[in-house]
């Protein structure tokens, strides 16, 4: 893009901060160089119009707050300023192991759009006089990751607007339209989530950013609602997967040096002459049964009779189920 | 490129250089006398683009543009001053994206067990809420799950550059075993902390999940990974599965489909009943075969052949020890 018009934007916006009345288009062209033209040849008044708008859109788009206004209460014609306020990056000051993380954490992002967004930010706040280390760490770098919900939801909550969404669990065969009033977005144990109230169950629901299926939808204006006070998000999302109390006791007989997985958890291991005796805790005989059975023959259940009997049905289905295979394919 | 595409690309280029020609006016204020040299590193861009950016704001300026007009600067050799500034004196605010970004990273750096600086980490992101004002309003929480004491433990091992050795649990091939490693760095991935290291016995940089060092000491010597040693590019996840890697093809009943958002799969189809068939590569056969059977009855081996035949085998074998009345 041409040089001239990089120096008609940056004239542009020297000059709107400078003023404190509000500018009429025709008085900026009469003013900024590079919008010279004929008011009264219609065609050049109109490439005029149109390089002007497209400039107006290219500050927006930058983050430049331009206001719109009249002069005075006899003008008709819409005028432009930025306040100062608006545009400036209010005081900030970080003591070096603030600046350093700020830097360290801008690092983090691997995706892409938002790794740029963070480069940007952190250079505004170099602009403003912060020294910044670009080589510090701080030991645990965490990967930062989102999925393409992640934005609009986060705005969207921000905003308070509601939005309409296809959902879509594994188990469920197609994805299905909800409604929410999305109080905040979580990242509980590497994976993101949105909370919120959903208006088809007229209930809170948390559902998993990975599963929303193409573009969310604002579906109402903004502060449309208010998030109940003090809302915890991080327990609503733990509520769901919170960790079993593990009551059960199991002891199951694991062959000489193998299931190393299992020897893990064990809360007492005997040795034995045909093999170790491990004592197991267990939250539900199901999940128990799933993981022994994932070590075949190394491992043989004692007890209690519940698992020994859930390990056992397992067995017999997937034994007949991939003999079936295996005579299939002959 | 169509016009259009054309037309945006130019777009987003001139629009990144007035965003960074209206930040190098604040920041060259801020460091009077700067070299020209070292305010292009840390800017990111080369020494002759930041020459022709400064020759641009030097015509730049109030209206009038007279010579008390324009924005003005020493140039002293290699260094910078500039002495007039015609009102651009503060960075633009951050955009939206621009707090987000910066706010959610360093939530999650804060969340991170086993860091030592949460409180600056705490400290940086309320002066950074409290620029952004607004926009950074957006409510998120990031809570990561990890052991703290034993993060703590290994993550001071790298800062002290020891060598560890180390108990590790490796569920590919469901073996414990002891070796010494060079630390490197401690990484989150997906609610996971790894330890990226210099692997004695595999003479190979490799991963280790800090959940799965049942035990580490510190030893006397330093770490000594090999120089030039390559990080693990993880843009693309922790497990990239490579394609000379063994292929399997599963039949997975509905209760079985979550494997998929779990595990990288090569291709998933849906057919037109209940079942998924997925295909996913795995480092290690009978990593699979405890895999399969782990699963259940929701998930049955389509390919390759002597995997369905383990899988049988093992389930048959198991079951004829329980058929057996043997001891206990």
């Amino acid at each position: 893009m041409s040089r001239s018009r990089t120096e008609r934007l940056v004239n542009l916006v020297i000059c709107l901060l400078s003023t404190r009345r509000f500018l009429t288009a025709a008085q900026i062209a009469a003013t900024v160089p590079g919008y010279e033209h004929d008011p009264d040849d219609a065609r050049d008044h109109e490439a005029f119009q149109r390089k002007f708008e497209r400039d107006k859109a290219e500050l927006r788009d930058l983050g430049v707050p331009l206001e719109t206004g009249t002069a005075s209460a006899f003008d008709a014609e819409p005028g432009y300023r930025i306040a100062r306020r608006e545009y400036a990056l209010p005081d900030i000051s970080l003591e070096p192991d603030e600046a350093a993380a700020v830097g360290f954490a801008a690092r983090l992002w691997q995706h892409a759009g938002l790794a740029a967004a963070a480069s940007s930010g952190l250079a505004k706040l170099r602009a403003a006089g912060i020294d910044v280390d670009p080589h510090a760490t701080l030991g645990v770098e965490p990967v930062v990751t989102v999925d393409p919900a992640f934005a609009p939801l986060t705005a969207a909550a921000r905003e308070r607007r509601p939005v309409s969404f296809d959902y879509r669990v594994p188990e469920g065969d197609a994805p299905a339209t909800r409604r929410l009033q999305p109080w905040g977005v979580v990242c509980w144990r590497g994976r993101w989530y949105v909370v919120g109230h959903d208006l088809d169950r007229d209930a809170t629901r948390c559902f998993r950013l990975s599963r929303v299926v193409g573009a969310v939808r604002v579906a109402g204006p903004a502060g449309a609602y208010q998030p109940p006070a003090g809302v915890d998000l991080i327990s609503h999302v733990a509520r769901w997967s919170g960790p079993l109390e593990r009551t059960g006791r199991a002891a199951v007989l694991v062959r000489p040096g193998r299931a190393a997985g299992l020897r893990r958890w064990a809360d007492e291991t005997t040795p034995g002459p045909d093999g170790d005796r491990l004592t197991l805790r267990y939250a539900d005989a199901e999940g128990l049964a799933a993981s022994l059975v994932g070590y075949g023959a190394d491992v043989r259940v004692l007890d209690p009779p519940e698992v020994r009997e859930a390990v056992i049905q397992r067995l017999k289905e997937i034994a007949a189920r991939h003999e079936a295979v295996a005579e299939a394919v002959g | 490129m169509t016009t259009a595409q054309v037309r945006a690309a130019g777009s987003r280029a001139s629009a990144d250089r007035l965003g960074r020609l209206l930040n190098l006016v604040p920041y060259l204020l801020a460091r009077p006398g700067i070299e020209i040299a070292e305010a292009a590193v840390d800017l990111g861009v080369t020494e002759r683009q930041l020459r022709e950016d400064l020759e641009l704001l030097w015509v730049c300026g109030l209206p009038g543009y007279g010579p008390g007009d324009l924005i003005d600067m020493a140039l002293d050799g290699d260094r910078v001053t500039i002495t007039y500034d015609a009102g651009i004196d503060r960075p633009l605010r951050l955009t939206p994206d621009e707090a987000l970004a910066l706010v959610v990273a360093l939530r999650m750096l804060a969340e991170a067990p086993g860091l030592g600086e949460r409180d600056a980490i705490e400290r940086a992101l309320a002066k950074i809420e409290n620029a952004a004002g607004e926009v950074a309003g957006a409510p998120i929480a990031v809570r990561l799950p990890g052991n703290v004491d034993r993060l703590a433990r290994i993550r001071s091992a790298v800062e002290r550059r020891r060598a560890l050795r180390i108990t590790y649990y490796t569920a590919a091939r469901d073996e414990t075993t002891e070796r010494v490693v060079d630390p490197i760095r401690v990484l989150m991935v997906s609610g996971w902390a790894y330890l990226e290291a210099w692997c004695r016995r595999a003479e190979a940089v490799r991963l280790f999940r800090t959940d799965r060092i049942d035990a580490l000491t510190e030893l006397d010597e330093p770490a000594a990974p090999p120089p030039q040693v390559e990080l693990r590019d993880l843009s693309g996840g922790i497990f990239q599965p490579s394609p000379d890697l063994p292929l399997i093809s599963l039949r997975v009943g509905r209760g079985g489909r979550w494997i998929t958002e779990y595990y990288p799969c090569e291709r998933v189809s849906e057919g037109d009943g209940e079942d998924w068939l997925v295909s996913m590569r795995v480092t290690d056969l009978e990593w699979a075969r405890r895999f399969v059977l782990g699963l259940g009855p929701d998930v049955t081996v389509i390919a390759p052949p002597e995997l369905v035949a383990d899988v049988r085998d093992q389930a048959t074998a198991a079951l004829e020890a329980y058929a057996s009345p043997t001891t206990s």
